[in-house]
């Protein structure tokens, strides 16, 4: 079934959770709602289930006005952060409860019910836990089980919110996998929230990047991650580093130095940003290089294939950190040393004016997180 | 963000003042503002309007043109009039984007403590507010009733049982005890009054009145408050932190049906049982003290009891208990609704619902006595 928000305005107070989002989520997809807390991302997932009244807008299931349906009426399957099972009853009842409180017309024999909670059970692999009360069970397994028991009313879309987020990760990488496969094997027009780029862009059919109460982007995985429409989506889509400069003909004028562009399409004079992936930079020890900009190498970390360095600006400024990700044998070829200063040269660049309107957010966040991410997954 | 070197010393950002008035010089960014205060310190201005020449200014960034500002309105505020001329374009436009973004970020005025009246005033509107709110959940309860009552296979009949047990029958011990008490503490207060005068007989008025009428409904009402009311609240207010709330909602039971009409309900029926049972044991507990203190003698207190207490009496305490009820399954529910966040919002709510429904018993109680009184009963 099709899910279409349109016009969406929801505020609490002076907040506005949602500003004017209008989205479109393809009937047998999996779309990942992502964005940094307080983004609105719940806020919409529970305006789609009903849980939450807009102050404006509508929502429209399979191309019906579904906005003034109770949640009942609309037939989702939703999944809680904190998997929100009935302490008081077990696995199987927990399974079971959505088909035993169904009205009685609708409602299946119990020899019925007990076949399709198995089913479920064993589709979630927990068919061995169906006597265990919540309490008894691992996070990872709840989360199952609160899957199972929002499939089992038969929604006609599944709502995850945030749903691997009480997790530790090595749970959540698994369930993530996992998740994905049911979905393959179900094709029931899910979204899930998450604050996890990640986690976002592995699992899902197609993203949708939201700041602010609004959408930033939408598109495949690959899309947007190759492609980011604004310097938010960049940022939030793995690490970045940032070069704040000036359009000078085909190159990005940064401080005194100079980085060459490819191509450009922005007159000479624009204020604009670069920013450059950690994997896209590369260290030159040649000082009398004039490619690229000086930058001091604070710490080398090789873990893995990778290494990963982190630089800050050549004269120590603590506002300019870098960071790049490098093959471990080049990082040993290179044998840099902490407080070393080297030439980082940028195989790609992408540009963004800095008079942009989405721009205009960069210089809010906090530079640390630019450059590192979004925390957990550097 | 840029790999600007710090400049050097002569490069600082500084105004020199001229005849006019001042002349804007050296690097207006990050590193060039450094121990501006201190240079301006020696500055000579001269008296009256000052004309300060922007067009050599090197470089302008938001906090050199934060700063920029800063310098003129503090001039400004030492009776200057200040004209700021010469800013090359790109500097001008920074300037005014820094102006106009500026005041929204300044720190609120700090709030004055808030005098008695406002402070009564805010109080009054939030509690009107918060009366309107709990009218409404009475609504939605009463219209989840008469739906239920049209439809009654939908009611949760397990529900209902399950909360009958728990706030009644095991309710039954404390109850016993706690009236047994009073029962008591009347008869014995009451008797040595009596004592005095010869009127030993008429504890049995005192105390099967009193009991009746009064005190066995409140003393059950208030006990079942602390007891039930509360647990209503916690549960609910769990639910509604752990998401199981909004769990039942979407899996298609409205929480009034399955939350709130059983507890209802199972007290209604449950409280008025209750008082019958405190009456008796309270009145017990007078029958020991008559005996032991009055010489009124189990017999002779069971001869005349019937003889002066009225069935009506006993009807108005009874009835009274399905009103006490209510309120108390009422309020305990719809705090438990009002909790927000977290596990502390829990507690509070529990500590409001007991306190509001107690409350609102003693009051109604009270609403009675004037009423019943009112058409000479």
């Amino acid at each position: 079934m099709s899910i279409r928000v349109q016009n969406i305005v929801k505020r609490f107070g002076a907040f506005v959770a949602l500003d004017n989002v209008t989205l479109d989520f393809p009937s047998g997809e999996l779309v990942g709602l992502l964005g940094p807390s307080g983004c609105g991302k719940t806020t919409l997932l529970r305006i789609i289930a009903g849980l939450e009244a807009p102050d404006s807008g509508q929502v429209f299931l399979d191309n019906h006005d579904a906005s003034t349906a109770d949640a009942r009426e609309r037939q989702v399957g939703f999944v809680f952060q904190h998997y929100a099972l009935f302490r008081h009853m077990t696995v199987f009842d927990n399974v079971a409860f959505g088909l035993r409180v169904k009205p009685r017309r609708q409602r299946p024999g119990a020899d019925e019910i007990r076949r399709r909670v198995q089913e479920l059970l064993s589709l979630v692999q927990l068919d061995c836990l169906a006597d265990r009360y919540p309490a008894q069970l691992s996070g990872g397994q709840r989360q199952r089980i609160a899957l199972a028991r929002a499939l089992a009313v038969e929604p006609r879309v599944l709502l995850l919110d945030e749903p691997f987020g009480a997790l530790d990760a090595k749970v959540r990488k698994e369930l993530r996998r996992w998740l994905r496969q049911l979905h393959n094997a179900l094709h029931i027009t899910s979204i899930f929230v998450t604050h996890d780029q990640e986690e976002a862009l592995e699992v899902s059919d197609r993203v949708v990047l939201m700041n602010r109460g609004r959408v930033e982007q939408m598109g495949a995985p690959d899309q947007v991650y190759e492609h980011p429409a604004t310097p938010f989506v960049y940022g939030f889509l793995g690490a970045v580093n940032l070069f704040h400069g000036r359009i000078n003909g085909y190159q990005l004028q940064v401080g005194e130095e100079n980085l060459p562009l490819a191509e450009n399409g922005f007159q000479s004079g624009t204020e604009a940003l670069g920013f450059v992936r950690p994997h896209e930079l590369d260290i030159d020890t040649d000082l009398a290089s004039r490619a690229g900009i000086e930058a001091r190498v604070e710490r080398v970390l090789a873990l893995g294939a990778m290494a990963r360095i982190e630089l800050t600006g050549a004269m120590g400024e603590t506002t300019c950190h870098y960071e790049v990700e490098l093959p471990r044998e080049r990082a040993a070829v290179l044998k840099l040393s902490a407080g070393q200063i080297v030439r980082l040269k940028p195989a790609r660049i992408r540009l963004f004016a800095s008079d942009s309107q989405s721009a205009e957010q960069v210089p809010y966040l906090p530079v640390e997180h630019m450059v590192g991410g979004y925390g957990e997954n550097i | 963000m840029t790999l600007v070197p710090p400049p050097p010393v002569s490069d600082f950002a500084t105004v020199r003042a001229s005849p006019e008035g001042g002349r804007c010089e050296g690097v207006w960014t990050l590193d060039g503002i450094l121990d501006l205060e201190q240079r301006l310190l020696d500055v000579q201005w001269p008296s009256g309007a000052l004309q300060l020449d922007g067009s050599t200014i090197r470089a302008l960034d938001t906090i050199g043109a934060l700063q920029l500002l800063n310098v003129i309105a503090s001039l400004e505020q030492a009776g200057h009039t200040v004209h700021l001329t010469g800013l090359r374009e790109e500097h001008q436009a920074l300037l005014d984007l820094v102006q106009q973004r500026r005041g929204s970020g300044a720190a609120p005025p700090p709030s004055k403590p808030a005098n008695f009246l406002e402070r009564m005033g805010r109080e009054t509107i939030h509690h009107l507010y918060g009366s309107f709110t709990f009218l409404v959940f009475v609504g939605e309860a009463a219209t989840t009733l008469g739906r239920l009552i049209l439809h009654p296979s939908r009611f949760r009949w397990q529900a209902l049982f399950a909360n009958l047990e728990t706030a009644g029958v095991h309710a039954l011990p404390i109850i016993a005890l706690l009236s047994f008490m009073i029962g008591i503490v009347i008869a014995y207060q009451g008797g040595q009054q009596l004592k005095f005068y010869g009127a030993n007989i008429f504890i049995v008025e005192l105390v099967s009145l009193t009991m009746l009428r009064e005190l066995a409904p409140l003393i059950t009402a208030i006990i079942v408050a602390g007891r039930t009311g509360s647990s209503y609240t916690a549960q609910i207010g769990t639910m509604q932190v752990t998401e199981e709330v909004d769990a039942l909602r979407t899996i298609g039971i409205p929480p009034m049906d399955l939350l709130v009409l059983p507890k209802l309900l199972a007290l209604t029926i449950a409280l008025p049982l209750l008082t019958v049972f405190a009456d008796v044991l309270s009145i017990f507990g007078g029958m020991v003290i008559a005996q032991t203190l009055l010489d009124v003698n189990f017999q002779d207190f069971l001869d005349r009891f019937p003889q002066v207490v009225t069935l009506t009496s006993f009807l108005l305490g009874v009835g009274k208990a399905p009103v006490f009820a209510a309120i108390i399954a009422l309020v305990g529910c719809y705090q438990g609704f009002q909790v927000r966040g977290g596990a502390d919002s829990v507690g509070r709510q529990t500590t409001v619902s007991v306190v509001e429904s107690i409350f609102l018993v003693i009051a109604a109680d009270a609403l009675f006595s004037i009423l019943l009184g009112g058409v000479g009963l």
